[in-house]
């Protein structure tokens, strides 16, 4: 076994997941905004969706910005998944598994202080990631479309969570990045050195990432219920 | 009848004694030493035996020098040397605090604090470098305590009226000990170094040269992992293994602490100095019952606030608070109104095992007094105490599960340091050519008694700034015609050895080693203990002897030779605790005085006070090991620069 | 009171090993947690079987030398070193399930004992000042602020004992490793090596097989020492310093 050099240390790899990871968090935001626009009714939504595609033409060709974010992001995906994935194997490999347990004794098995979160971020991860191939395929590709196929982005939102399963599995998607983000905000703010508190629970990042996943998740959750339960049609 | 115990041998002296004005004696003997030019030294092999501060800085420094050294410890680090466990401090002649303090004074209260039975030349060559080793320790990194204005923080230590105690809260000796680690591991990475952790010592390799002068070239050392005999050699052997309190089972020292390769080394033809001299420590967490593996100091600083008492009446089973005032008696503060509760060490000791002789000892089996802080908490208030004895009220109850704010602690004096040891001279080399010994482990420059925060001081001049001197003067003349694993000296010693384990092995009785080695603590602690006497002494002699006699038929060592074997370790050490044992009491036989740490009942005056007999006992009990009895070799203590008068604390 | 203990035996690094079940009757709560096992190690003995083999040296919380996990906690329940739980923690009838630290870096040599050897190795990779002997300039040359070299002491109080890493779910040695950069990196003599420091350290850390953070904090929250979850930060910050410069 040689020698990784620092720049590719387990520190290093998980500088580059933070990073990713708020990328990603910043996109949400904006992007969760995005989605409130739906109760300011079609023309709002659409011109939003449509302004998204033309913002900065001539400057910038057709769908450029939304490009240009489409490649961050997609750089993002892969950097946080393959570190994610690369650091997932080693620590399994250094936690010193003796067969399938760690301790033969099942009473820590919670922990002292870990928060429900930091159990589920890989997993979690993973949902996560399969959702976004959905609703990919959902919304953007406009491949599947349950509920009924339309060139109206907010028709195609509206179509879609008419139908109790479908927001079922966005509700399920969103419980996951809301746990993925609990602990994550705080794991992506320590690890780029922001964390000054002697205990994970004492941080002032540890409210901090409360909120933001709660935005994330509520704010994204709005829409899907609200049109199921009729408020927007 | 004590004349067959021991034969004595000539008066010896120490050859490398240097004389002229004190405080030039150690620039001189520097500059008349030979060096060892750089290009040779990594063809020079050295072998230290033992990382405690007086090893690890010793290996560490050499190593750097560009020595090829060896080092070796029994814990998986050389973190872990009981080195760690020091919490008082270190002294050091700065005189930051402007108090007067000097070179000077340090040297004189350390030889009067040694009952005068010290060398005026080493103390004071102890005190000179006690300033570099400051200067030393802050560059590595060592956190000492400061200042609001950044510098260097001191406190008074130890009755003496100069404040030259440098200190990192609770934790001074962890914190040397990692300076020192810090600059041992970095020798390592270097490949200067090489550190054998878990391999114990268990024999010293003596080798004729080419004119037949008899060298020590080498060691045999135990992997406590494989259980693998190794066998290793160099031009030079330094020990630095630490003290032997632990003869008495019950100590303040390590676990693991042992004489084996102080006592592998007598026997091979070393000197053991004033093995009697141990030091008995007043403020320990008593005994809680019969399984207690080890006893906890707690810092003599507490003795600044705290009141120590017992119930004027003995068998008195009422709680400490329903004992009213004038039912209580404050003895120290009664027998010692000038010093009270500040007596030294050893008068704190033995006030306090009278007290529980004649009954009136508390808690369970009437063994400890009252360390009580009612009075400090009321005068000062409760945050002002916990800000300065916190972390030490916080062990006492963990450990005890009482409350030291609500009720008095209960303390009693406990085995804590050992002042004898290999003698050296003053190059810190044995009497066996070759054998260097450095800090606890060495006869050391304590005298009778050790002063508080005076060993580390000794381990970390020992092994920073005398030895690499003294010990390149030797491999000046150096190498010695390498030795293979096939020279007969080595392959004897190797043997003498693999007998001994194979003995062990094969005994299969019926009792464990602990409870030899508690049997035999118990005795050493009943007769060898605060106070000596001559009916005492033989008795113990005799109880050792028997008891030595059926561990060699009876003792059970399970396991195999050839693994992790903790119990085959355990029963190597105490069977050379019981040969200690008996040369102590000898030893406290021959001492017919008190001095320090060494209280003859039959030589006290009329109002119970150490009597100490110059005229007669001014020198080290230098002993030799022989198969019939030990035999005695005095050397003589001069004094020119301090005058011996006795200690009085009235 | 009577103490029902289960304990993972195993005869060397090679063997395999399992949980061993025995009973002691009459345990005081007074007794410390390794004076427990010392009166089980007579009882085996005496019945002649091998005792447990498990490291401890002070026992008085200072050398960092013993560590078992207690009921799935290294040093148990807690917040202090094993040689200083005390029996009284626990009730009659309890049965106590004692493990040995768990990770990749740190193999099981015997019983309970592992080797830790690992840490030292990371302390040779860049954890000293470049101090030679004899070359230090007087001590108050250079003046510490006091909030500096309390942090550091704080730091510094760690005892290398590795409960930080059978705690962390990811056999991560970052507390440790990171206690040392904090202890140093916040002295002015620390200074000059401090680049230097942490990418060896780092480097040496993953090559010993230990794991990558995750923010848990449970090394935190079982350090015997409180050695603060924020050191871990400022190694963060320290690498990102060292890798930012060309
Ligand atoms: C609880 C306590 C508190 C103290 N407080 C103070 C204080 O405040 N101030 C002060 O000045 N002094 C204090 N002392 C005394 C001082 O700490 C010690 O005397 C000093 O640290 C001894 O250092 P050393 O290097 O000689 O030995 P140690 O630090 O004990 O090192 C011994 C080394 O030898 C090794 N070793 C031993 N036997 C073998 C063997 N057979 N084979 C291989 N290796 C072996 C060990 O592994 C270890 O590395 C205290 C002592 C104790 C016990
Ligand atoms: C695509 C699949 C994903 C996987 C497999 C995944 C996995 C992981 C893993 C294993 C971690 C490290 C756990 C930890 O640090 O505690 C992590 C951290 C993180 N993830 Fe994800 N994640 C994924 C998607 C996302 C998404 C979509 C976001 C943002 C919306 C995100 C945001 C974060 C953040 C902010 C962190 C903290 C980074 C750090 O700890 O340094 N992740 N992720
Ligand atoms: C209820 C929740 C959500 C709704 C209603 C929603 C809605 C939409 C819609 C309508 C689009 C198409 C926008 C357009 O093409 O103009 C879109 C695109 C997208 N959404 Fe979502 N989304 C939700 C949650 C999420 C989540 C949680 C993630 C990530 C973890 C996500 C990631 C994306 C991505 C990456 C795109 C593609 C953007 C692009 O075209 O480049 N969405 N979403
Ligand atoms: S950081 Fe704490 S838990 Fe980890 S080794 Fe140091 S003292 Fe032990
Ligand atoms: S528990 Fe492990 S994940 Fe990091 S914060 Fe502590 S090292
Ligand atoms: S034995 Fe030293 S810390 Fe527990």
């Amino acid at each position: 076994m040689t020698r990784t050099p620092a720049q590719r240390s387990t520190v290093a790899l998980k500088i580059l997941m933070a990073v990713s990871g708020l990328i990603m968090v910043g996109y949400l935001l904006l992007h969760m905004y995005g989605n409130l626009k739906i109760f300011a009714g079609q023309e709002a939504f659409d011109e939003y969706a449509h302004h998204l595609r033309t913002f900065g033409e001539p400057m910038l060709p057709y769908e450029g910005l939304l490009w240009i974010v489409r490649v961050v992001l997609l750089g993002a995906i892969l950097a946080h998944v393959y570190s994610a994935a690369t650091l997932w194997k080693r620590n399994k490999r250094a936690a010193g598994y003796v067969g399938r347990k760690r301790y033969q004794s099942s009473r820590g098995a919670k922990g002292i202080q870990r928060s429900y979160a930091s159990f589920t971020m890989r997993w979690g991860g993973v949902v996560v990631l399969l959702f976004v191939i959905y609703h990919l395929l959902h919304l953007t590709a406009n491949v599947i479309h349950p509920g009924g196929a339309s060139d109206s982005p907010y028709q195609r939102v509206v179509n879609g969570f008419e139908i109790w399963w479908v927001v079922l599995t966005y509700t399920i998607a969103m419980l996951a990045v809301g746990f993925h983000l609990w602990h994550g905000v705080w794991s992506a703010l320590t690890t780029l050195g922001a964390n000054h508190s002697a205990t994970r629970n004492g941080s002032r990042l540890t409210p901090l990432a409360w909120v933001i996943s709660g935005l994330i998740t509520i704010g994204f959750l709005l829409p899907p219920w609200a049109i199921l339960l009729g408020f927007v049609d | 009848m004590t004349v067959d115990l021991y034969a004595t041998g000539d008066d010896i002296r120490d050859e490398a004694a240097p004389s002229g004005p004190i405080e030039k004696r150690w620039d001189e003997h520097r500059a008349h030493m030979n060096l060892v030019n750089p290009a040779n030294r990594r063809k020079l092999n050295v072998i230290v035996v033992g990382t405690g501060l007086a090893g690890g800085s010793a290996a560490a420094t050499l190593g750097e020098a560009g020595y090829n050294v060896k080092a070796f410890c029994y814990q998986d680090s050389p973190r872990r040397a009981h080195s760690i466990a020091a919490q008082g401090g270190i002294n050091a002649a700065k005189n930051y605090r402007n108090d007067g303090d000097s070179i000077y004074r340090l040297f004189y209260d350390t030889v009067k604090g040694g009952d005068f039975r010290s060398r005026e030349s080493n103390v004071y060559r102890l005190a000179q470098v006690s300033v570099n080793i400051i200067d030393q320790c802050v560059a590595q990194g060592v956190p000492f305590a400061r200042e609001y204005g950044g510098l260097l923080d001191n406190r008074s230590f130890g009755g003496v009226q100069v404040s030259r105690t440098f200190y990192a809260r609770g934790q001074t000796g962890q914190q040397l000990l990692i300076g020192a680690y810090q600059a041992l591991e970095r020798q390592i990475a270097a490949g200067t170094v090489e550190m054998n952790t878990r391999h114990e010592m268990l024999e010293l390799i003596m080798v004729p040269d080419a004119d037949g002068t008899e060298r020590a070239r080498g060691i045999v050392v135990r992997d406590m992992v494989t259980g693998e005999i190794e066998t290793h050699t160099a031009d030079a052997v330094v020990l630095a293994s630490g003290g032997y309190g632990n003869v008495f089972f019950l100590s303040t020292n390590a676990m693991g602490c042992n004489v084996t390769a102080t006592w592998r080394a007598h026997k091979k033809g070393a000197y053991f100095a004033n093995p009697c001299y141990t030091q008995i420590h007043p403020t320990c967490i008593p005994v809680s019952g019969d399984y207690q593996s080890k006893l906890t100091l707690m810092s003599e600083s507490l003795r600044n606030d705290g009141r120590i008492w017992v119930p004027k009446k003995g068998g008195d089973t009422r709680h400490a608070r329903d004992i009213p005032e004038d039912e209580r008696d404050y003895y120290l503060e009664r027998i010692y109104p000038s010093f009270g509760n500040l007596v030294p060490r050893d008068i704190a000791s033995r006030a306090a095992k009278y007290q529980c002789d004649d009954g009136k000892g508390v808690g369970p089996g009437g063994l400890g007094v009252y360390l009580d802080f009612a009075d400090a908490i009321e005068r000062l208030g409760r945050p002002a105490v916990e800000a300065k004895y916190g972390n030490l009220f916080d062990m006492y109850a963990r450990i005890t599960g009482e409350d030291p704010y609500t009720e008095p602690m209960r303390i009693y004096p406990a085995v804590h340091y050992t002042m004898g040891g290999l003698w050296v001279d003053y190059n810190l080399q044995s009497n066996l050519t070759g054998l260097f010994v450095t800090g606890e482990a060495n006869f050391s420059d304590h005298g009778a008694n050790r002063l508080g925060a005076s060993a580390l001081m000794q381990g970390l001049a020992d092994g920073y700034f005398v030895l690499p001197y003294t010990i390149a003067d030797y491999l000046s003349h150096a190498p010695y015609e390498a030795i293979g694993d096939d020279h007969p000296r080595v392959v004897e010693a190797r043997k003498q050895v693999e007998d001994r384990i194979e003995k062990f092995m094969s005994i299969q009785g019926t009792r464990t080693v602990d409870s030899y080695h508690k049997e035999l603590g118990q005795i050493m602690w009943d007769y060898c203990g605060m106070e000596r006497t001559e009916e005492g002494l033989t008795k113990a002699i005799g109880l050792i002897r028997k008891l030595k006699d059926d561990f060699w038929v009876n003792v059970k060592v399970t396991g195999e030779a050839e693994e992790l074997n903790q119990t085959l370790e355990r029963a190597g050490r105490v069977a050379d605790f019981f040969e200690l044992g008996e040369l102590m009491c000898i030893d406290a036989l021959n001492r017919a005085e008190s001095c320090g740490g060494h209280f003859r009942g039959e030589s006290q005056t009329e109002d119970g006070e150490a009597l100490r007999h110059d005229d007669q006992f001014a020198y080290v009990a230098a002993w030799e090991f022989g198969d019939q009895q030990p035999i005695l070799h005095k050397e003589p203590l001069e004094y020119e620069y301090v005058e011996m008068k006795a200690r009085s604390y009235k | 009171m009577k103490i029902t203990v289960r304990i993972w035996r195993q005869k060397n690094a090679d063997a395999k090993g399992t949980m061993e079940t025995y009973g002691l009757d009459d345990v005081s709560e007074h007794m410390s947690f390794l004076e427990m096992l010392d009166v089980l190690n007579e009882q085996l003995t005496v019945e002649g079987k091998d005792p447990v083999a498990f490291d401890s040296d002070c026992r008085e919380g200072i050398c960092g030398m013993c560590g078992v996990v207690i009921n799935g906690i290294p040093h148990g329940p807690e917040v202090t070193t094993t040689c200083q739980l005390h029996m009284r923690t626990f009730n009659d009838g309890d049965v106590i399930d004692i493990e040995p630290w768990r990770a990749g870096a740190f193999p099981v040599v015997k019983d309970l004992v592992v080797d830790r050897g690992a840490f030292d190795r990371i302390i040779q990779a860049g954890g000293f000042i470049s101090a030679p002997t004899g070359s230090a300039p007087e001590a108050n040359n250079l003046p510490v602020p006091k909030d500096d070299a309390d942090h550091a002491f704080e730091a510094a109080t760690c005892i290398g004992c590795g409960a930080c890493v059978a705690a962390c779910p990811n056999g991560s040695a970052m507390l440790f490793t990171a206690a040392k950069i904090t202890h140093l990196g916040l002295l002015p003599q620390g200074q000059p090596e401090r680049d230097s420091r942490v990418l060896g350290m780092v480097e040496q850390m993953d090559y010993e097989g230990f794991g990558g953070c995750t923010n848990i904090g449970e090394c935190a929250a079982a350090c015997p020492k409180g050695i603060p979850l924020d050191v871990i930060s400022r190694l963060n910050r320290d690498l990102m310093g060292a890798l930012a410069k060309p």
